[in-house]
């Protein structure tokens, strides 16, 4: 009698792991999750990234996958709506059960979903550039950092052009934290800054700003004007008469795509920083250039930074599981936590990486990389006339040193207090 | 004040008739349609943007040059807007609510049919050299192409105002503006009227969008930046045509000077900030049509 009514109602408990989150089985392919838009404002990046991490994957599918399993994408359209994001995220994690979430482009989504990843302590690849000051411990990030991006190309700009710089940004959190790193560039190498303007995202209204510049005479403008307003920017710069060899535009985003979409003409001349560009010379890139545009997820036609950086990061991730399984031997007990925390060091060699040997912080989970300096030709392509000699490291807080340095377990402060999961 | 210390001023006035005219063009064929049908039309975004995306395929199809492009872009989103209208809007004309919603989805629908057809990347027209130069006097100056789109903008103000104040067309709008159905009585087609003038605000939309698609870039989602600015102008014009354009050129001149003292952003803030606190005291905008409500 007291047995059935126990067993009546079949209570069911979670005894094993796989009732939470994330699981690897043996013999089963890894789901990771896809997170980008795929439609509105930000799908002109972010498209790109999808169809690339599809490459990736199949690429890395078809060498026979990681220790034998096949990795399967999830894919979805983020809309470029930050509450499909987060919403997504959660889905991703507690329904798809994605080992790891590659996903973002803006820091705003990054910031949308970080809660709920560090919540289930899942894992984010986060493969573009950003400002920094955040510091968790479920984040690994392939883009630069602030202070890796404009360091070469500030002081690169003065010696060539001279000292008088105007900035000109998007009105939001990237382009300020990058600006404040510019600014300290800019001090050593004797420049000086004489204006400043933010313009609201998406405006394509650059009127007032260049009469600014006109009033000002800059030697040349640092710009970190972001998607389409960059273009109208470029685009009014030369209808306003500005001439790029007297005055040129030294950008963080302006790469292939936004040259594409503006026209050849009126991108030759300016100058890009970043750590790769399609038309980078070695081997590597070759072949992932034209086995890129060649497959069916070539369809746009270019391979940019913000592309190859989303590339490397199905590596970073394919090193990172290997190496958790060297650690565990066995592919159940590996976790999202696990694969991040074994991350640290982890290099992609210049046979896959087509920007050239990159190795991730064991401290805080960005990227050690080398920025390039490209000046845009007449047919649109980059030329390189500038390369860091050695791989920068990536730095966080280099320009918050009171709030602390950043370690693998939280941010520890001067006084020594370690917080965890800062964002 | 000495003439040099207003130098930046001057030119600051001159760039804000470049961004009046801006505004005033992306704002016309949603005052007519406003104006006269009295359809808050939530594609007209998405008008401009099907004008761009016609300007690119004609050029990059069969290499039309882009002077040309206008006037055939007018025509595409002209007949886009006419099947619009035949086809959904005119059966909602006494539901202002549903149109609202209606329009919206079209305005998503045009949205993703351009996407599956061109993509979502950018897309690029190109323009005769000549329109890529700054033209200067002395210290003056002004790039060709704002002074085209300032040009542009002037004509077809001018062509809209004959068409509704000087030709039979147009006593029959402004009739059926202020009755329907008294104008119905009098043997006007009001239907008619209404479809004419829905095709031509679409068209205006569209020759509108080849201009943008220059100053700036061609995507699918490149209307939303404009139809924020077009229904402001509206609403502060009160919906007619001379309303538009004194509220258009206030509203450029207003943004230029502000951004010349302060910056961009700030600029825009405290012309919204003003344009809110205008419509307490004036709700129907600067020149308000007395007009039968519908």
């Amino acid at each position: 009698m007291a047995a059935a009514a126990v067993a009546a109602p079949h209570l069911w408990l979670p005894t094993t792991r796989e009732a939470w989150g994330a699981t690897l089985k043996k013999g089963e392919p890894i789901k990771v999750g896809l997170l980008f838009s795929l439609t509105g404002q930000l799908a002109v990046p972010e498209e790109d990234s999808t169809l690339v991490m599809q490459y990736a994957i199949d690429e890395i599918n078809k060498n026979g996958g990681i220790a034998g399993h096949q990795i399967q994408p999830v894919i979805i359209d983020a809309k470029s709506d930050f509450n499909v994001y987060s919403e997504k995220a959660k889905e991703l994690i507690l329904r798809e059960k994605v080992i790891a979430i590659f996903g973002c482009y803006t820091s705003a989504s990054r910031k949308a979903i970080l809660p709920v990843v560090m919540s289930q302590n899942s894992l984010l690849y986060y493969p573009t550039c950003y400002e920094g000051a955040e510091c968790t411990q479920n984040t690994i990030c392939t883009g630069p950092l602030a202070n890796q991006h404009s360091k070469d190309l500030i002081p690169y700009m003065v010696k060539n052009f001279g000292k008088k710089v105007f900035f000109v940004g998007s009105n939001y959190v990237w382009p300020k934290e990058s600006n404040k790193n510019a600014k300290i560039w800019l001090q050593n190498a004797g420049g000086e800054l004489v204006g400043e303007e933010y313009i609201p995202l998406g405006s394509s209204e650059f009127g007032p700003v260049l009469g600014k510049i006109r009033d000002t005479k800059p030697n040349f403008i640092f710009s970190t004007v972001v998607g389409a307003s960059d273009i109208a920017f470029h685009k009014q710069f030369k209808q306003e008469g500005f001439k790029v060899d007297a005055m040129p535009i030294a950008s963080l985003t302006t790469g292939e795509i936004e040259t594409k979409a503006m026209g050849a003409e009126f991108g030759a001349g300016h100058f890009l920083s970043a750590p790769y560009f399609q038309s980078l010379d070695n081997p590597t890139n070759h072949k992932f250039v034209e086995s890129f545009l060649k497959s069916k997820y070539g369809k746009n036609g270019s391979t940019h930074y913000n592309m190859e950086e989303t590339y490397l990061s199905a590596y970073v991730f394919k090193a990172g599981l290997e190496a958790a399984l060297n650690k565990t031997g066995n592919i159940e007990e590996v976790t999202s936590r696990m694969i991040r925390d074994v991350s640290g060091g982890v290099k992609v060699d210049d046979s896959i990486s087509p920007e050239g040997l990159i190795w991730i912080d064991s401290d805080n989970f960005n990227t050690w990389l080398k920025p390039k300096i490209g000046q845009c030709q007449a047919d649109g392509s980059f030329k390189i006339v500038a390369e860091a000699k050695e791989q920068v490291a990536p730095d966080p807080y280099s320009i918050y040193p009171n709030l602390g340095k950043c370690t693998a377990t939280g941010l520890v402060a001067p006084d020594g207090k370690a917080r965890k999961n800062v964002i | 004040m000495h003439l040099l210390d207003a130098v930046p001023l001057i030119n600051a006035l001159i760039l804000g008739l470049s961004i009046a005219s801006i505004w005033l063009i992306a704002a016309l064929g949603l005052t007519i349609i406003y104006g006269t049908v009295g359809v808050i039309n939530m594609a007209h975004g998405e008008f401009i943007m099907v004008g761009a995306y016609t300007s690119y395929a004609l050029q990059s199809s069969i290499g039309l040059p882009f002077l040309l492009c206008l006037p055939a872009s007018f025509a595409v989103v002209a007949l886009v807007g006419l099947v619009i209208e035949r086809g959904l809007i005119r059966y909602l004309y006494n539901r202002p609510l549903d149109t609202l919603l209606a329009t919206w989805g079209v305005s998503l629908v045009l949205m993703q049919g351009v996407r599956l057809i061109f993509g979502s990347d950018p897309k690029y027209i190109a323009v005769p050299q000549i329109f890529q130069d700054n033209l200067a006097f002395g210290p003056f100056g002004l790039s060709v192409f704002r002074l085209v789109v300032i040009a542009i903008t002037a004509a077809v103000v001018a062509a809209t105002a004959w068409l509704f104040y000087r030709t039979r067309f147009g006593m029959q709008v402004r009739a059926v503006m202020q009755n329907k159905e008294m104008a119905a009585s009098f043997g006007i087609d009001a239907d008619r009227v209404y479809m004419i003038t829905f095709a031509i605000g679409a068209g205006l939309a569209g020759l509108a969008g080849s201009l943008f698609g220059v100053l700036a870039i061609v995507l699918p989602t490149m209307g939303t930046a404009y139809v924020v600015q077009a229904f402001l102008v509206v609403v502060v014009g009160g919906g007619s045509l001379v309303g538009s354009v004194a509220a258009a050129g206030l509203t450029g001149e207003l943004q230029s000077v502000f951004a010349l003292f302060s910056n961009d952003t700030f600029a825009r803030f405290l012309l919204y900030v003003l344009i809110v606190v205008f419509l307490r005291f004036r709700p129907r905008g600067l020149f308000a049509v007395a007009k039968a409500r519908r």
